[in-house]
């Protein structure tokens, strides 16, 4: 029976139990629902919660146990020549034993016999559409039918375990209603337990994301010494060339933060004061028609794909500053030499800039709004005016979440590829002319890692070095920005 | 012979308060919200130097009344005023008039205490600043001091002029919302419904300094309690679905009222 099948019958299962349940309920009550602790609907859902999710508990630990106990078994079988090879070969030949038993699956009872009988193997599997790599040995068939074969059983059994299971669970929780039943408390208490689920989700993948960049960053730094990337002023992974094995390249940090944090700032002297005096007009001037049109408008831009940004920057930004630049040269010297390069910081940064806008409005608009209208009250019934207002009032009182605001989409500013690669250029450099190109982190990462890669070398394991340190500045930001907002948070509660 | 003395006191109260000029003058004066009219062309007119309370059932106006006597309302989107209203002869709804002069002149208590989150000091000050009342820090610190004492907070917070007030007792922070109103030495106060967030013990104080502040000022006051109209106020104004039902001294219309309406509510018929 196959997994979806089997899942269907147990979700039937499970509303005939719901269904019973509450009829159950329902008779209990005795058209008087007082009699019973809970909502007839209670006691249905109790029943359905225990027709599912015991079943499908076991069809998920099945399905990981039986897969591995079945491999060991058919590995043990393997000649003892076979087993004295190495795991990589030993995995080849398993590898294979499964394209067999696909094969064999597909093939008639015809083409069997013709494979018994000593056939071409290759031939008739190829035929399937199973394509194998090499002429099977002997031993490769009938371990393969053992697979099969166990693969089946396994199967049959799992059917036959998850409706028990089903059917029993149902049963005994049918049997248990009872009409001072706290069916209730039951239920929600598993739907608590499944929001605790969901809810930690998110926290468990980010300590995998940790874990897993960790790892390959300790196995970087056993090779090139951390105080050489740390302090670093060189960026020059030199990819080693073949039989020279040597660690050849520099891996210096400091060239790529420098580039990440100028493009960062200068995107953010771009993005704070126009996304924080937009936010102002819409919260504090703008009618109630004019900003239900201007604020999705404006959010819509924070809906547009960075790289798209980066077109942007490549074919309209940075070839208008570059002709400006030009411009200006031939007028203040005569010699129309530009000055900004196409790729710049300055090109980067200011459409970054752009893409920055609504994440500073949008969320400072928010804050602004959440300022209690007592307060503008106050202060416009003393005299004060709408200006006057804002500024001494509404700010002061808004500032930690606004800060809050500019550390959180500083982290984005961080975090930010594409635009980077496309309008400020790939080239490390060590220098302060915001005309000049730079480049950041985030490219650099996905510079190292794309190609061929062999996961050995320091050439690529740096990236995982880099994407940690990122990780760490933008976490420190992020927490920094939340330590903020809750400190100054009830200011005004 | 008692019917005959309570008239004569009756008499000679009214004679008294109507001795007293008028400080500010409405004249049909009606508010719209959108299509919704709350107010129909009221015609009250507040006495100098005298606490004028404005009663009435929830939704009634009053306070929408009282907010069109410093311009508050247009801070409301489409809220609309129509008639006259005049600050001594000057008419405030008049396009050349500046409403934050006008709200210089007409401060204003909320219902529920709204300190800035700022320190008591600049709390009081803030006033003083944005209309350059003072120049000096030693013209602030007497600006402060002198307003903290007339909303009687000056010995509770002198010791702590620099902490944050929003971190007084809710009574306390409303004598600072009033200290920080007089601080910009308005002529008249407004107050809407100034002891609806206060205990008792709270309350009592505020009315005490409403009495006080009764002499320099001209207060307007919108209340829920009945008691504290009759306590705190020399006339009383009742307000019903958008209506000014009646006008009269506190005294008169609290023992004889010339409305049923009025009778009715004071004795709890309605409301």
């Amino acid at each position: 029976m196959s997994t979806s099948l089997l899942l269907l019958l147990v979700a039937i299962i499970g509303v005939i139990g719901y269904v019973a349940g509450s009829r159950r309920a329902s008779v209990l009550a005795n058209g008087k629902s007082s009699n019973l602790h809970s909502r007839p609907g209670y006691y249905g859902a109790y029943v359905g919660i225990w027709a599912t999710l015991p079943a499908i508990l076991v069809m998920v630990v099945w399905n990981i146990a039986a897969p591995t106990y079945i491999n060991s078994t058919v590995r043990g079988e393997f000649p003892a020549e076979v087993q004295a090879e190495s795991a990589a070969t030993q995995n080849l030949a398993y590898g294979m034993i499964g394209a067999i038993a696909r094969g064999l699956n597909l093939a008639t009872p015809e083409e069997v016999a013709a494979i018994d009988a000593g056939g071409d193997v290759r031939a008739i599997l190829a035929g399937k559409g199973v394509p194998l790599a090499d002429q099977p040995q002997p031993y490769m068939i009938a371990a393969a039918k053992h697979l099969n074969e166990m693969n089946a059983t396994s199967a049959m059994l799992l059917s036959v375990a998850v409706l028990l299971v089903a059917v029993g669970g149902a049963l005994l929780a049918y049997r248990s209603i009872a009409a001072r039943f706290r069916a209730r408390n039951r239920v929600e208490s598993v739907i608590l337990v499944s929001l605790i689920v969901a809810s930690s989700i998110a926290i468990f993948t980010t300590v995998g994301i940790v874990f897993s960049m960790a790892s390959e960053a300790i196995h970087f730094f056993t090779m090139v010494p951390a105080h050489e990337f740390f302090f670093g002023t060189v960026w020059d992974p030199r990819f080693a060339a073949a039989g020279s094995g040597g660690t050849s390249g520099q891996f210096g940090l400091i060239p790529l933060l420098l580039g990440t944090l100028y493009i960062g700032a200068v995107a953010m002297l771009f993005a704070v004061p126009i996304g924080l005096f937009a936010a102002i007009y819409m919260a504090e001037y703008a009618g109630s028609k004019f900003r239900s049109l201007a604020k999705p408008l404006l959010e819509v831009l924070a809906g547009i794909p960075t790289i798209v940004y980066g077109f942007f920057a490549l074919v309209t930004v940075g070839p208008f500053f570059r002709d400006l630049s030009a411009q200006m040269a031939g007028l203040a010297t005569g010699n129309y030499q530009s000055f900004i390069q196409a790729q710049s910081v300055l090109t980067a940064g200011f459409v970054m800039g752009i893409m920055l806008i609504p994440y500073v409005s949008s969320l400072s608009d928010d804050i602004i709004t959440a300022v209690p209208r007592s307060l503008r009250d106050g202060s416009l019934g003393l005299g004060a005016t709408r200006s006057e207002t804002i500024k001494k009032v509404i700010l002061p009182a808004a500032l930690p979440g606004i800060v809050g605001a500019i550390l959180m989409t500083a982290s984005r500013a961080i975090g930010e590829t594409m635009i980077v690669v496309l309008a400020a250029g790939v080239a490390a450099r060590m220098q302060l002319n915001p005309f000049e190109p730079m480049t950041t982190v985030t490219v650099k990462i996905v510079n190292q890692l794309t190609g061929d890669l062999e996961f050995t070398s320091p050439q690529t394991l740096v990236a995982f070095a880099l994407g940690i340190t990122l990780f760490v500045i933008t976490l420190c930001l992020n927490i920094y920005a939340l330590f903020i907002v809750r400190k100054y948070r009830e200011q005004y509660e | 012979m008692n019917m005959m003395n309570e008239a004569a006191i009756e008499k000679a109260v009214d004679q008294k308060m109507n001795t007293v000029p008028y400080k500010m003058i409405g004249k049909d004066v009606s508010v719209y919200y959108g299509e919704k009219r709350a107010l129909f062309d009221v015609n009250l007119n507040i006495r100098e130097n005298t606490v004028t309370a404005l009663i009435g059932p929830s939704g009634c106006g009053k306070s929408t009344f009282l907010r069109t006597l410093n311009r508050m309302n247009d801070t409301i989107d489409n809220c609309r005023v129509t008639g006259k209203i005049t600050l001594d002869a000057d008419d405030i709804y008049d396009p050349n008039i500046d409403v934050v002069e006008l709200r210089a002149r007409v401060g204003m208590v909320f219902q529920k205490p709204n300190p800035f989150p700022k320190s008591i000091y600049e709390n009081v000050s803030y006033g003083p600043r944005i209309h350059g009342l003072a120049r000096t820090r030693a013209e602030f610190d007497e600006i402060v001091a002198s307003s903290l004492q007339k909303a009687g907070l000056w010995n509770e917070v002198k010791d702590r002029l620099h902490e944050p007030g929003t971190g007084l007792s809710g009574g306390q922070q409303q004598r600072l919302c009033i200290a920080r109103a007089v601080a910009v030495s308005p002529e008249v106060i407004l107050m809407d419904e100034p002891c609806s967030a206060l205990d008792p013990i709270a309350t009592a104080k505020v009315e005490e300094l409403i009495h006080e502040l009764r002499t320099n000022y001209t207060i307007v006051i919108v209340t829920h309690s009945m008691q504290q109209a009759a306590r705190v106020s020399q006339r009383t104004a009742m307000f019903h679905l958008g209506n000014l039902v009646e006008e009269n001294d506190t005294d008169k219309m609290f023992t004889n009222p010339d409305d049923q309406r009025t009778q009715d509510y004071i004795m709890g018929r309605f409301g």
